[in-house]
């Protein structure tokens, strides 16, 4: 005859349960997976967010410097060429310092091509000047040229602009090949979740069917696995974000500033980028919950 | 059998359906149901019911019997909005079924209450929240209708049971939760499939009378039954179904016109 009467239910104390089951035996299994993918798609982010920096640095840097490749004209020697060059190029507004090289840095430059030349000094090797560029209004290689060619120099003005180009370039490559992998990351814990609905959706197949019989709205019951799912994904995210902000505090750690590699400088406030990640997971779950429950539900 | 509950032939209603005569479109402020030439069959499978014309009126009390396999409960389906029919029409409350909107089914599903054949009372809540199951999904709040269901469920003896779960419930008790969430809202048309399959005769008889209190006060209700000497004993106008078809009463059936009272 089943349980003993309990005197003690009170209808005023009474408090509507929820339609499902709080529990379900497969949400360790759910949690574990989109926790597995959220942790790689903060890592993802944290790998971005660090190569971004380092491409900027290393652009930010190639910006503030220019080198000028001197030619000796006429009865000048290289040497008087060269200083000659940086004394006209520190006088150019936005040139914070201009450096004639010793010829012993521009042999240097060129041995790898010629190898141990004996006698450099009978080659015509020409002259370099490193200049330094005022990082507020910085001169650009058009003024230094024109400066230059004022005042009869020959030479050659490189601002590094095809390496800055070229690093932006691998930036782009970076942050687009991170953006794909999220958005792949974001896709698969989407289908995760519509596979998981479908399994919930059939395992409460009793709740949904009184649910849609005795009048509920597609959209009600569609909300119920929408927020147990978003519920699931958000502590799932939360345990990825997690795990992957102590990832990113241990190299911080161990290799300071730089983090493990000067490639990828890790900075304290980069580990910031994963708070939304639990609030993400939530919206895709919930989102892959409700479209998935909405035709099921269709088909009933 | 073949005479329309609200034609005006000047003979008084018994409340009995019309069986057999085909819609002709117009509909009164007496009649809740309303099968023109209906079939339905599941799939690519053989009709499994075919040609069912009826009207019901409303405030009226009907069986529905015949053998296993019948059709009485795929036509109960296609009363409560289940199912569809592959021909025919369905006219519940003085609409066409299929023309209706797909977002106005879940607010005529609250105006029909059903006691399903297997129940399907939820394992996981407790006799009071499976008796306001309706309720909530109505969008009522708790304070609205917690003294209502209280009330309820003494009404049909679960007073000291409103807190147990179904599977701790015996037989009649679980008939009688799942009577009480079909109720609950006050349903215009109640449906019972084989309400009274799982309990002793002494129980079938209170569950009837539940339903003959309810009809009291106003639900129209039908009752698909193999019980022939419940209805022998209620002596309620009965629909019988045979392979699909609705047919006359078999000799040894009930008589539809049975006066027993129970």
């Amino acid at each position: 005859m089943g349980r003993p009467v309990s005197e003690s239910f009170d209808p005023a104390k009474w408090r509507p349960a929820a339609f499902l089951p709080e529990q379900d035996a497969r949400d360790p299994a759910l949690i574990f997976v989109i926790a597995v993918l959220c942790f790689l798609a903060c890592l993802t982010g944290l790998g971005v967010i660090a190569g971004d920096r380092a491409a900027h640095g290393w652009a930010g840097q190639l910006r503030g410097e220019a080198t000028v490749i001197v030619r000796a004209r006429g009865g000048e020697t290289p040497d008087a060429a060269a200083a000659r060059a940086a004394e006209v190029l520190a006088g150019v507004p936005g040139v914070a310092e201009a450096r004639a090289l010793e010829k012993e840095k521009a042999y240097e430059l060129i041995r790898p091509w010629l190898g141990d030349v004996t006698d450099l000094e009978d080659l015509p090797v020409p002259r370099l000047v490193a200049v330094t560029l005022d990082r507020g209004g910085p001169a650009t290689a058009g003024s230094l040229d024109r400066a230059l060619k004022g005042e009869g120099v020959d030479a050659v003005v490189d601002d590094h602009q095809v390496w800055i180009k070229d690093i932006r370039g691998a930036a782009s490559v970076v942050r687009a090949t991170g953006a794909a992998i999220f958005m792949l990351i974001a896709l698969a814990a989407a289908a995760m979740v519509a596979f998981a609905t479908r399994a919930g959706l059939a395992a409460r197949r009793d709740v949904v069917e009184v649910l849609h019989l005795t009048g509920a709205e597609d959209g009600q019951i569609a909300n119920l696995f929408e927020l147990r799912f978003a519920r699931v994904a958000a502590v799932a995210g939360a345990i990825g974000a997690l795990a992957a902000a102590m990832v990113g505090a241990t190299l911080r750690m161990i290799g300071g500033g730089e983090g493990i590699t000067p490639a990828l400088p890790v900075a304290w406030l980069d580990l910031a980028a994963v708070l939304p990640c639990p609030l993400i997971a939530a919206l895709v779950a919930a989102v892959a919950a409700r479209v998935t429950a909405r035709r099921l539900i269709r088909d009933l | 059998m073949s005479r329309n509950a609200n034609d005006d032939t000047g003979r008084p209603d018994t409340g009995r359906p019309d069986i057999g005569r085909p819609d002709t479109g117009d509909t009164t402020a007496g009649e809740i149901l309303r099968l023109s030439d209906v079939s339905m069959r599941y799939g690519r499978g053989p009709d499994v019911l075919s040609d069912i014309s009826l009207s019901l009126p409303r405030g009226s009390f009907h069986f529905i019997t015949g053998p296993s396999g019948a059709g009485k409960s795929s036509l109960l389906k296609l009363i409560y909005l289940a199912a569809q029919p592959s021909s025919g029409t369905v006219r519940l409350f003085g609409e066409d079924v299929a023309r209706m909107d797909a977002k106005d089914l879940p607010r005529t599903r609250r105006r029909i209450g059903v006691v399903f054949q297997d129940l399907l009372l939820l394992d996981h809540l407790s006799a009071f929240d499976n008796a306001a199951l309706p309720l909530r999904v109505a969008g009522h709040k708790p304070a609205e209708y917690r003294a209502d269901v209280t009330e309820l469920l003494a009404w049909v003896g679960l007073k000291n049971r409103m807190h147990a779960m179904p599977p701790t419930l015996a037989g009649g008790e679980k008939q009688r939760l799942a009577i009480a969430r079909a109720v609950v809202n006050r349903p215009e048309i109640l449906l019972a499939d084989e309400p009274t399959g799982n309990v002793d005769h002494e129980m079938a008889l209170r569950i009837y009378r539940l339903f003959v209190e309810l009809n009291r006060l106003g639900t129209t209700v039908i009752i698909a039954t193999h019980d022939q000497d419940l209805i022998a004993r209620a002596g309620r106008p009965v629909l019988y179904l045979d392979k699909g078809r609705l047919r006359p009463l078999p000799p040894q059936g009930p008589q539809a016109s049975g006066s027993a009272s129970v």
